[in-house]
């Protein structure tokens, strides 16, 4: 378990967008840009060229935040050891405001699957999953925070409900959590449970930054909404108004619009960010 | 019911393979399509991916015939790291094993040019040495050992790999004829370059690379390529900022 002493610096109470590479010069150019920005942990393990030299550059001007997408940190087997070095080493030089990683598995058999697959919520999965996290936060040397996964499924022999899994990893581990609002209404469409519930019963106070994102939406085999965690388009009113309900409980949070796919103009991931600015100038400070 | 992830991950990459049991929609019946969404991701993720990797071969094959190699590339050579900015490093030998493509004998050639042009990418930046480190007489040229960049690539092929990429990179490149090529990549900044060798360029530089004087690997490369042009080999390197040390051992007087 960490020691509350080892959080460095923070991320900004302001909205942040996840940095993509096509829009480094209006980034640069832009007089008032966003207040932070987020990369993906594995765009930045190359030994060095164009990403590192803008990364580098970034860094200077913006409070950064490595967000891992490749650990896999729910895998039955152990972490893989070579990865969590590159992290500890791109996290040791670059000092992030904030690291953070996913409550997933994403590598079986050394076979990396480049998606987040989902996992069962019982007393053993939890007892692995807060033994690589201490492994993490031990290794990388800080707190990392743990995202809530968008699920499409769920499995019969889970015995917790996501929110009480995460509310007792971040007690065991000293985690914060990375609350992706998108990820809940995705969820909660997707298993037929209130968006508004699951944010009661999540604790709230372990939060350290908060995701926002654009889904598609599909049909199942009986005809049901099934939405697609896609990162690909504008994030959506309900959603827009599950954040306005996280942001009364929670008070101000950094806030980050992600646009994974079909990346837009920065004018209008810009824009999204704006009006994350406008639902954080909701909340009394 | 419990559900490894060994069987989630053999379910994943077999589409035809049943979903493992344990697996449930909202109200409890088994996921079905649900289960579907996981296996789209991984397949378009890593489809995507090749398309981003090999956009030459993308195009030399058509985007629907890529599609359908990659989905088979992914399930034999899946990747072995979440590096993906390294994945299709086994693409140009499983090329030339797909009998389909025999008689489109350049294929792994070119796959091998787009693997190392984006191993330059992101290769180790590197100070090329001063302009005038070889400014030196030239019998001490001769006795020179070079160091190069990490970001250096030496390609040989008895395809005309150089004339194929560019035909397919840029407008109104000429159209390839057929010929051996090899190929230099040199970055002098962010953006890998391929050049065009002169014939015993790339023996040359193997020579320097293991050790060789600039003089040594010259008379060994002009013994098997008479038309060996240093001058220009030399030139390129230089203008590509490849050269990162000039050694020179002075003789014992």
């Amino acid at each position: 378990m960490l020691d509350d002493t080892l959080r460095s610096n923070r991320l900004p109470l302001a909205p942040g967008v996840g940095y993509k590479p096509q829009h480094f010069a209006q980034i640069l150019e832009h007089a008032q840009p966003v207040a932070w920005l987020e990369i993906h942990a594995e765009n930045y393990m190359g030994d060095g060229g164009r990403p590192l030299a803008q990364l580098r550059h970034l860094s200077e001007k913006f409070p950064i935040s490595v967000h891992g997408v490749g650990l896999s940190i729910g895998s039955e087997g152990p972490l893989d050891a070579d990865h969590l070095a590159r992290l500890k080493h791109l996290v040791g030089w670059l000092k992030p405001a904030s690291f953070s990683e996913h409550l997933a598995w994403s590598t079986h058999d050394s076979h990396f699957l480049n998606d987040l697959l989902p996992l069962p919520y019982t007393n053993a999965s939890l007892a692995r999953i807060c033994e690589h996290i201490d492994q993490v936060q031990e290794t990388v040397g800080r707190q990392m925070l743990l995202e809530n996964p968008s699920s499409y499924l769920a499995f019969e022999e889970s015995t917790w409900s996501e929110p009480d899994f995460l509310r007792e990893v971040a007690r065991r581990t000293g985690c914060g959590l990375l609350l992706d609002v998108n990820n809940v209404f995705v969820s909660a469409t997707n298993l037929e449970f209130s968006p508004q519930g699951y944010i009661d019963a999540y604790p709230i106070e372990k939060v350290g930054e908060i995701h926002l994102g654009g889904h598609d939406e599909d049909e199942d085999d009986h005809g049901r909404p099934l939405l697609i965690d896609s990162h690909g388009r504008e994030v959506v009113d309900p959603v827009w108004a599950l954040l306005d309900y996280v942001l009364e409980r929670s008070g101000p949070k950094p806030v980050l619009v992600e646009w994974d796919t079909d990346v837009p103009e920065w004018p209008v991931l810009r824009a999204e960010a704006d009006r994350a600015q406008a639902a954080l100038d909701r909340v009394p400070a | 019911m419990s559900v490894s992830q060994e069987s989630f991950h053999a379910a994943l990459m077999n589409p035809s393979a049943a979903i493992p049991k344990g697996l449930l929609d909202a109200v409890a019946q088994p996921a079905g399509r649900r289960f579907s969404v996981y296996r789209n991701n991984v397949a378009v993720s890593l489809t995507e991916a090749m398309h981003q990797a090999f956009p030459v071969i993308t195009k030399l094959l058509g985007a629907q015939n890529m599609d359908g190699l990659s989905g088979i590339f992914l399930r034999k050579h899946p990747p072995s790291s979440p590096l993906m900015m390294f994945y299709g490093e086994e693409f140009p030998e499983f090329l030339a094993g797909m009998e389909q493509l025999s008689h489109i004998g350049y294929l792994p050639d070119v796959a091998q040019l787009e693997l190392a042009l984006r191993r330059s990418y992101h290769a180790a930046d590197s100070e090329p040495a001063p302009a005038d480190a070889l400014a030196v007489p030239p019998e001490d040229i001769m006795r020179a050992r070079l160091g190069f960049a990490p970001s250096m690539r030496v390609l040989r092929s008895d395809w005309p790999i150089y004339s194929i990429w560019r035909f397919n990179t840029e407008d109104n490149a000429p159209k390839p004829d057929l010929a051996a090529q090899d190929v230099l990549i040199t970055r002098a900044e962010y953006d890998p370059v391929p050049h065009l060798l002169p014939e015993g360029g790339a023996h040359w530089i193997a020579g320097l690379q293991a050790g060789q004087t600039i003089g040594g690997a010259f008379e060994d490369t002009a013994n098997h390529f008479p038309e060996f042009d240093l001058g220009a080999t030399l030139a390129l390197l230089l203008q590509g900022g490849a050269i990162t040390s000039v050694t020179i051992e002075r003789l014992a007087t």
